[in-house]
């Protein structure tokens, strides 16, 4: 394997905390690489504002992220964005990641931030029909149904305060929510029920589209009968929640009944020298500044293990002569 | 104007000057949101590799941007961004919504062949 394939440490996701992890490391000349399967910046870049980052008044999420990715680059971190991993092995002392392109990049310590996505619901014609009447984002494509009949499928705050902001164009919205009550904060379900354009189908849910050039009907299955009614629609958003992106990771280390990594206080897995931290770890509260902090302890606990790691390899060296 | 590293279009003038003046052109239209930005961040790692590709961004809510809401292979589509693929200024191909790195890579491969160095 060529040597320039290696790298002290590796970091799986290009978001706040895999960015503030190559910020770390980097400045501390550990020879990082970023491997990231989207855009550079997670989900922060899909944040308009940012106006509680300490130390900057406001500014946007991509903004924000490009400058974390200047930095990075700054110190000497490669970052490559838009890739896929093959294969992953986590085990012994070199970790070794193959991406789909057929590269193969070997490490001593490997740092975990691959960060979440919105949900899908994953039933027939969901991907046929996205961008043609199904859209994840009320402020995206709002406008497209203006004057239309619509449905939002989901239960928490992001599908009632979306319901009611796409109250502005649409003429009616149908929510469909699987159980018999909301998950949502009481004040957003008060404010959706008392919105005249928005009825309720409970105990449902969506279990197929139907259309030709754009979306016209779906089946929504009643949870508690089994029956099945087709309900002419022209559009549907769907808001029910993320998944952390760590699908990838099931078997190679500790996941909670969520798919979220445990770590303990130094964001360690449960793998010697494979470090987690942002959106994807088991925690509470998901806040830019909670990933830059976990992955500023996870780039520094890296950092130490990585120099026992060739202390000790230099000591039976010295040993060994 | 929209706040990507790409290069931007802001004229309809401009627009048909771009699809005219290149062979291979790649133009996202949208606004700095969820389904999009991932869209803007593709374009960008592939512009060095698609030396033989123009790519550009261009505002949706920009009123010079009916030179790409009312092409008639954007007909039916209910989700931003529109992205267009223009070939000596004809329209080859149009996606809407997000898209992955695949999904790009593999039009832009289709219609306008893969880079040089590949």
């Amino acid at each position: 394997m060529e040597m320039s394939n290696h790298y002290d440490a590796i970091v799986i996701g290009g978001g706040p905390a895999g960015l503030t992890a190559g910020i770390y490391l980097s400045r501390a000349r550990v020879r990082t690489l970023i491997l990231n399967e989207g855009a550079v910046g997670g989900q922060m870049v899909l944040t308009h504002e940012i106006a509680n980052y300490p130390g900057v008044e406001s500014i946007n999420g991509y903004q924000l992220a490009n400058v974390m990715k200047k930095q990075a680059k700054t110190f000497g971190c490669d970052i490559q964005s838009n890739i896929s991993i093959q294969t992953l092995n986590l085990e012994g002392e070199i970790k070794q990641v193959t991406l789909t392109s057929g590269k193969t990049y070997t490490a001593n310590a490997v740092i975990l931030t691959p960060g979440g996505r919105s949900r899908t619901l994953g039933v027939p014609g969901e991907a046929q029909f996205k961008g043609r009447g199904i859209s994840y984002c009320a402020t995206c494509d709002g406008d497209f149904f203006t004057d239309k009949e619509i449905i939002v499928v989901g239960g928490g705050n992001s599908a009632l305060e979306e319901a009611v902001s796409l109250t502005k164009y649409a003429s009616k919205i149908t929510i469909v929510h699987q159980f018999d009550h909301f998950q949502a904060f009481e004040h957003a379900v008060e404010e959706a029920k008392a919105n005249p354009k928005i009825g309720f189908i409970m105990e449902s849910k969506v279990t197929a589209f139907y259309g030709n050039e754009k979306l016209d009907a779906v089946d929504i299955t009643n949870l508690k009968t089994g029956r099945v009614e087709r309900f002419n629609t022209d559009g549907v958003f769907i808001f029910i929640g993320y998944v952390p992106n760590t699908d990838f990771l099931k078997g190679k280390i500790e996941l909670n009944q969520w798919g979220e990594m445990v770590v303990n206080a130094d964001m360690e897995t449960n793998v010697k020298g494979v470090f987690g931290a942002g959106d994807s770890i088991a925690k509470k509260y998901r806040q830019v500044t909670t990933a830059v902090g976990e992955a500023t302890v996870a780039a520094l606990a890296a950092s130490n293990y990585i120099h026992q790691l060739k202390t000790e390899k230099n000591k039976l060296v010295i040993e060994a002569n | 104007m929209l706040y990507t590293n790409l290069n931007h279009i802001e004229t309809a003038g401009q627009h048909a000057k771009v699809i005219n003046e290149n062979e291979n052109v790649m133009v996202c239209c949208g606004r700095m949101g969820p389904m999009c930005i991932p869209v803007y961040g593709i374009m960008e790692d592939l512009e060095d590799e698609y030396s033989h590709v123009k790519f550009f961004d261009m505002e949706f809510d920009n009123p010079e941007a009916h030179v790409i809401r009312n092409l008639p292979e954007v007909r039916g589509f209910m989700g931003i961004p529109f992205t267009i693929y223009y070939k000596n200024g004809k329209v080859v191909k149009a996606t809407s919504s997000i898209q992955t790195r695949d999904q790009v890579t593999s039009i832009l491969n289709q219609e306008f062949g893969q880079p040089v160095n590949a």
